[in-house]
């Protein structure tokens, strides 16, 4: 009787969960006459005019290929940095140590419309505005403190002692870290690199601010759906469903990592 | 040849961790550095290797000054008290590690990685990753790592003492029969004593940062320079009693007396603190000439065949460690003896007098 409440209780649960995202794919299956015709909880005569229209309009795909160019070179860009500086902050101590690490994670407390525009100013002065590493770097800015603090507690769970074991054993810096420490922490590597392509992926301001046509992305595009003949719903509701692939297919790599990750790390 | 130290000093922020080391360790010598928790002993070892840097003073290997040497150009190996290894690398690559930064050929690797895994019983284990084996299988993985390569200086930090009892007594004799295979310089640092005198070699006492008596460990053992050295080697730790010397009989506390006679007769007149091994105190009379006093039972430890009873005399917190089973009533007073040749007796600043000598009973 007791798992069945609880059973009970978790299916409700994931149906209110999933409820919307239902209603976009249905909608994402229908024209836009039968969205505002009438009510129906499933597609009665089910098109893909709507993902068919995305895929063949450049406008269109490449606000996802511009997206997904700038996240890689964010993520990229964040864990190259954000490795070296958490073992720093996790094996030596230095002058104002703990005030940087802190300093580090009010960078994500300040709201990103703050550096729009400066950034946007200071981006245009070097001319990158519009481009793919103009949005991975301003992007840089709550990912890689992000990255840092999670790294480092991962880092700090592993003894000081193979480090120095390691050296001992005659390892070079470089080589230690590549081939004895990271496979070590691989389970942070991969949560890291989850949240880092997450937050870099929903961010919407920033990749706005910076971009005009050539690294525009896709929830820019998606602005377009709205024009004088009203809202193209069922086009809306297609991009909107693309939009949450890219996300589902990391976390279905990452998810063994980011079980152990949340369980053993900083999260 | 060999290592030498020169007025080590290491301090931390405004903590000194070891004060003007002065110390030789010859090529092939077997060193025990004896100590409590917190006396330095890592804290050396780790500046001996190079890992921490000492504040002042030299570390000169083989005439060479290598005291700023990274710890990678050295030619040391090391274990530590965890057991440390690579967990992301199967026993044998744990054990191949330090050879393959030689640049040795394939097949030497091979040899030396089989040989030293013989040695220490982990053939089977090669495949395996560490986090798969024991406590004592891991430990010996680290033992075999620190083995492998032909290093000048072998540390060993309380390897052992992570161990289960038997496993520790195993280890403990093949660690014995591998270092005598070897001439490098091997230091090992222990809380114990019986572990040191199993060892025997030289000893090194340190405690809170400084040497206080080097030399081989029987001879150390036999004649504690000082208190505190007989404090630290012992275990369970020696028993003190205030005492004065006068016309020739050591009054002991407030009312035990002896006569003085054999290598004691010389001492003069004064007051001293006697220092008595909890072994050289027993419950039952052993020789006629054994003084006998009363005190009161205050526990008694039953450790399988010997009893350490805990006892008040007086103000003074006694133990007696005795061949053999005697449960005790606490509270209880009974008779101790003791012999009157198992003294050792310090002057009232803590410096030896004289000592029972290594002839006598232990």
């Amino acid at each position: 009787m007791k798992i069945r409440k609880r059973t009970f209780g978790l299916a409700l649960y994931c149906g209110l969960l999933m409820l919307p995202i239902y209603w976009m794919l249905n909608m994402s299956l229908r024209t836009n006459a039968d969205i505002l015709g009438h009510f129906a909880f499933y597609p009665k005569d089910a098109t893909l005019m709507n993902y068919i229209n995305i895929f063949t309009d450049k406008a269109w795909y490449s606000g996802y290929i511009n997206s997904i160019i700038y996240v890689s070179i964010n993520t990229l860009i964040s864990l190259a940095t954000a490795l070296p500086a958490a073992y720093a902050f996790s094996r030596y101590r230095f002058l104002g140590d703990k005030h940087m690490f802190f300093w580090l994670l009010t960078n994500r407390m300040a709201p990103a419309a703050v550096f729009a525009l400066p950034f946007f100013q200071l981006y245009s002065t070097v001319a990158l505005i519009d481009t793919h590493i103009a949005v991975a770097l301003a992007h840089c800015l709550f990912n890689v403190p992000l990255a840092v603090w999670i790294l480092e507690g991962f880092m700090s769970g592993i003894p000081r002692e193979i480090d120095e074991t390691a050296f001992i054993d005659g390892y070079g810096f470089p080589r230690f870290f590549v081939t004895i420490f990271i496979p070590l922490i691989r389970a942070g590597v991969g949560v890291t690199a989850f949240f880092c392509f997450m937050f870099s992926w929903v961010e919407l301001l920033f990749a706005r601010t910076l971009t005009t046509t050539n690294a525009k992305p896709i929830a820019a595009t998606m602005t377009r759906t709205v024009s004088a003949t009203g809202l193209d719903w069922g086009l809306l509701a297609a991009a909107g469903v693309l939009t949450i692939v890219p996300g589902a297919l990391v976390i279905w790599f990452v998810r063994n990592h980011l079980a152990k990750g949340f369980a053993l790390g900083r999260v | 040849m060999g290592l030498t130290l020169q007025n080590l000093d290491k301090t931390v922020g405004r903590q000194i961790h070891l004060k003007d080391i002065q110390l030789e360790f010859e090529t092939g010598s077997r060193n025990i550095i004896l100590g409590r928790t917190l006396s330095g002993k890592t804290s050396l070892l780790r500046i001996i290797a190079g890992l921490d840097h000492p504040s002042r003073g030299r570390i000169i290997m083989d005439g060479k000054d290598v005291t700023g040497v990274s710890v990678r150009k050295r030619n040391i190996a090391m274990v530590y008290q965890q057991f440390i290894n690579y967990p992301s690398l199967t026993i044998y690559d744990n054990i191949a590690s330090p050879l393959k930064m030689s640049g040795l050929s394939r097949n030497e690797i091979d040899g030396r990685v089989r040989a030293a895994a013989e040695m220490l019983h982990l053939e089977k284990l090669l495949g395996r990753l560490p986090a798969e084996l024991s406590g004592g299988q891991q430990q010996r993985t680290a033992i075999a790592r620190a083995l492998v390569k032909d290093a000048a200086l072998l540390l060993l930090d309380e390897p052992l003492v992570n161990l289960d009892y038997k496993l520790r007594e195993e280890l403990r004799v093949e660690l014995q029969e591998i270092f005598n295979k070897r001439d490098s310089i091997v230091i090992y640092t222990t809380t114990e004593p019986t572990e040191a005198l199993m060892f025997g070699g030289n000893i090194v006492v340190l405690d809170e940062g400084r040497v206080l008596q080097t030399g081989p460990t029987p001879q150390v053992y036999h004649h504690p320079a000082t208190l505190k050295v007989a404090e630290v080697f012992s275990d369970p730790p020696i028993n003190y009693l205030k005492a004065g010397i006068d016309k020739g009989v050591l009054q002991l506390g407030d009312n035990i007396r002896v006569p003085l006679n054999g290598r004691y007769s010389s001492l003069s007149p004064g007051k001293y603190v006697v220092g008595i091994r909890s072994n050289h105190l027993c419950l039952s009379r052993r020789h006629e000439k054994d003084t006998e006093f009363k005190a009161r039972v205050e526990l008694s430890e039953i450790n399988g065949s010997e009893t350490f009873t805990h006892l008040k005399y007086g103000e003074t917190a006694l133990v007696v460690q005795d061949e053999g089973v005697f449960p005790h009533k606490i509270g209880t007073e009974i008779s101790v003896y003791v012999s009157p040749d198992a003294f050792f007796i310090y002057d009232e600043a803590g410096v030896l007098k004289a000592s029972p000598g290594a002839g006598q009973r232990s």
